[in-house]
């Protein structure tokens, strides 16, 4: 069973979300789509700075196998990249919801947030 | 209408007791892996790997022309190939293009077994099947009376003589031969050939006895790393190696002689064969592209169909392509007009708009 934080939000895409309170949220993806994806090869990732609408491709995350696009959960600015990912993007196979988290996010609007999953909606999906 | 139950293997149960994730491929439920495919890639080129392989078609031909109808049918040559020995070669059509690439076993003065490509099976069966009426033979699908195993990597020979009788030496069959031999009380066909560019075995077996022959190996091999591998891995391991699929390196649209395999296309054998006389047109003309392999100096991974340019106009397309888990960069095939390999121009392939430059790389490409 993959593993599915109650105190983070989710998409239907497998993208999760975590706010930290003060506007900003961190993004990555969730252990079921890290665990269906196999060994992560390499994540790209937008510059900081970069804007994107709900539901937006915001990136790409290539496994052996295959390449898949990630996407944006709520309308945010990017605030931050993981740059560790660059040369470590196992990290998101080890660590999905740690040291695996890719973006650091502004949110545009607030009450967006309230209407993504929760851990037991996701849970259901997966 | 409902898609059709997928095929699964004698050792469909194996491969769920052993962790493994599940993919269609060709009609069949088949592991694409178990632990990871660069963990499982990495075993294979530095100690083992257990690949169950048993998607694949046989076909036995028998009689007094066994070995014309072969020659009809095979660019190789078949006739002259020596009991107990194996080979490789193209089925074409009459035009050149290839209908599948398998290994033939010559099991008899007038007895041969070949080894089919999973997806073309069916279409492998009615093609022969058709031709073969031409001749004194009887050719037999033999699909559903074999499981089989490939071993392979650098200790894969020392594990395999581990459960072999002390009469027979494993090591000393010489590669593409093959010996029938009881392994752990099975009767199988044991052949040093492989689809990994590692030395090896693949096993033909009965497949009620699959199972315990898998646990046999895999407790065989156990202390010097052997583990289970699935479809990923045998795929990356092909790759890098520079082996064709059929359907990316090989297809009814990429001919033998511009995939680089006219060593396997013998145009000179008396008879001749089908696609004999479209494949001496292209050769004697020189092939409008050719099949070439490719290193990039990257993170981004080409992926089949994506476009390879020179001087920013398109001269071909990616066939198959991956991360080299030895190199621990991307690799690929790829499909070249010849006069851009001619003129020698830098190439570029574009991954999602970026155009990343291609260095062409003779395989194997963990050796380079």
């Amino acid at each position: 069973m993959s593993s599915v934080p109650d105190d983070l939000r989710y998409t239907k895409e497998h993208e999760w979300l975590k706010p930290a309170g003060d506007g900003t949220a961190l993004v990555g993806i969730t252990d079921y789509a890290q665990e269906s994806l196999g060994d992560i090869v390499y994540v790209e990732l937008p510059k900081p700075g970069a804007k994107f609408a709900a539901g937006a491709t915001f990136g790409v995350v290539e496994s052996v196998k295959a390449a898949s696009d990630l996407y944006m959960p709520v309308a945010a600015e990017v605030v931050e990249i993981n740059s560790a990912l660059e040369s470590m993007p196992e990290l998101v196979n080890q660590v999905p919801y740690a040291g695996g988290w890719m973006l650091k996010i502004r949110v545009a609007d607030a009450t967006a947030v309230a209407k993504l999953l929760d851990a037991a909606a996701y849970t259901k999906l997966v | 209408m409902t898609a059709a139950a997928p095929l699964r293997t004698a050792l469909h149960g194996w491969h769920a007791r052993h962790g493994a994730r599940f993919v269609p491929f060709s009609g069949w439920e088949m592991p694409v892996q178990y632990t990871g495919i660069l963990e499982e890639h990495r075993a294979t080129r530095t100690a083992a790997g257990l690949f169950d392989v048993s998607h694949m078609g046989e076909a036995t031909v028998s009689g007094p022309q066994a070995a014309t109808f072969l020659d009809h049918v095979a660019t190789n040559r078949m006739g002259d190939l020596g009991v107990g020995r194996a080979r490789y070669t193209l089925l074409c059509a009459p035009d050149g293009g290839v209908v599948d690439d398998i290994i033939v076993y010559r099991t008899g003065p007038q007895s041969y077994l070949l080894c089919l490509n999973a997806g073309n099976t069916t279409g492998d069966l009615s093609w022969l099947g058709g031709h073969a009426k031409g001749f004194e033979c009887e050719f037999l699908d033999a699909s559903a009376s074999y499981a089989q195993l490939a071993l392979q990597g650098p200790r894969a020979v020392e594990i395999a003589a581990r459960l072999a009788p002390s009469t027979v030496s494993l090591a000393d069959v010489p590669r593409f031969s093959f010996v029938e031999i009881v392994l752990s009380g099975a009767t199988m066909l044991a052949s040093r050939t492989g689809y990994t560019g590692e030395d090896g075995f693949e096993f033909y077996l009965p497949p009620g006895q699959a199972e315990a022959f898998a646990d046999a190996l895999l407790a065989a091999g156990a202390d010097l790393g052997l583990k289970p591998c699935g479809l990923g891995a045998r795929d990356s391991l092909r790759l890098e190696a520079g082996l064709p699929l059929y359907g990316h390196e090989i297809s009814r649209e990429i001919s033998p002689l511009q995939a680089g395999l006219g060593w396997a296309v013998k145009l000179d054998k008396p008879g001749g064969f089908i696609g004999r006389d479209a494949l001496a047109e292209e050769a004697a003309a020189g092939p409008a592209r050719r099949v070439v392999f490719f290193v990039l100096d990257d993170r981004r991974v080409p992926r089949a169909d994506m476009v390879v340019s020179a001087d920013g106009k398109p001269v071909g397309r990616v066939l198959s392509g991956t991360v080299s888990p030895i190199l621990n960069l991307p690799i690929g095939s790829a499909l070249i007009n010849r006069a851009a390999l001619v003129a020698n121009a830098p190439l570029t392939v574009d991954v999602r708009g970026c155009a990343i430059s291609m260095r062409l790389a003779k395989p194997p490409l963990h050796k380079q």
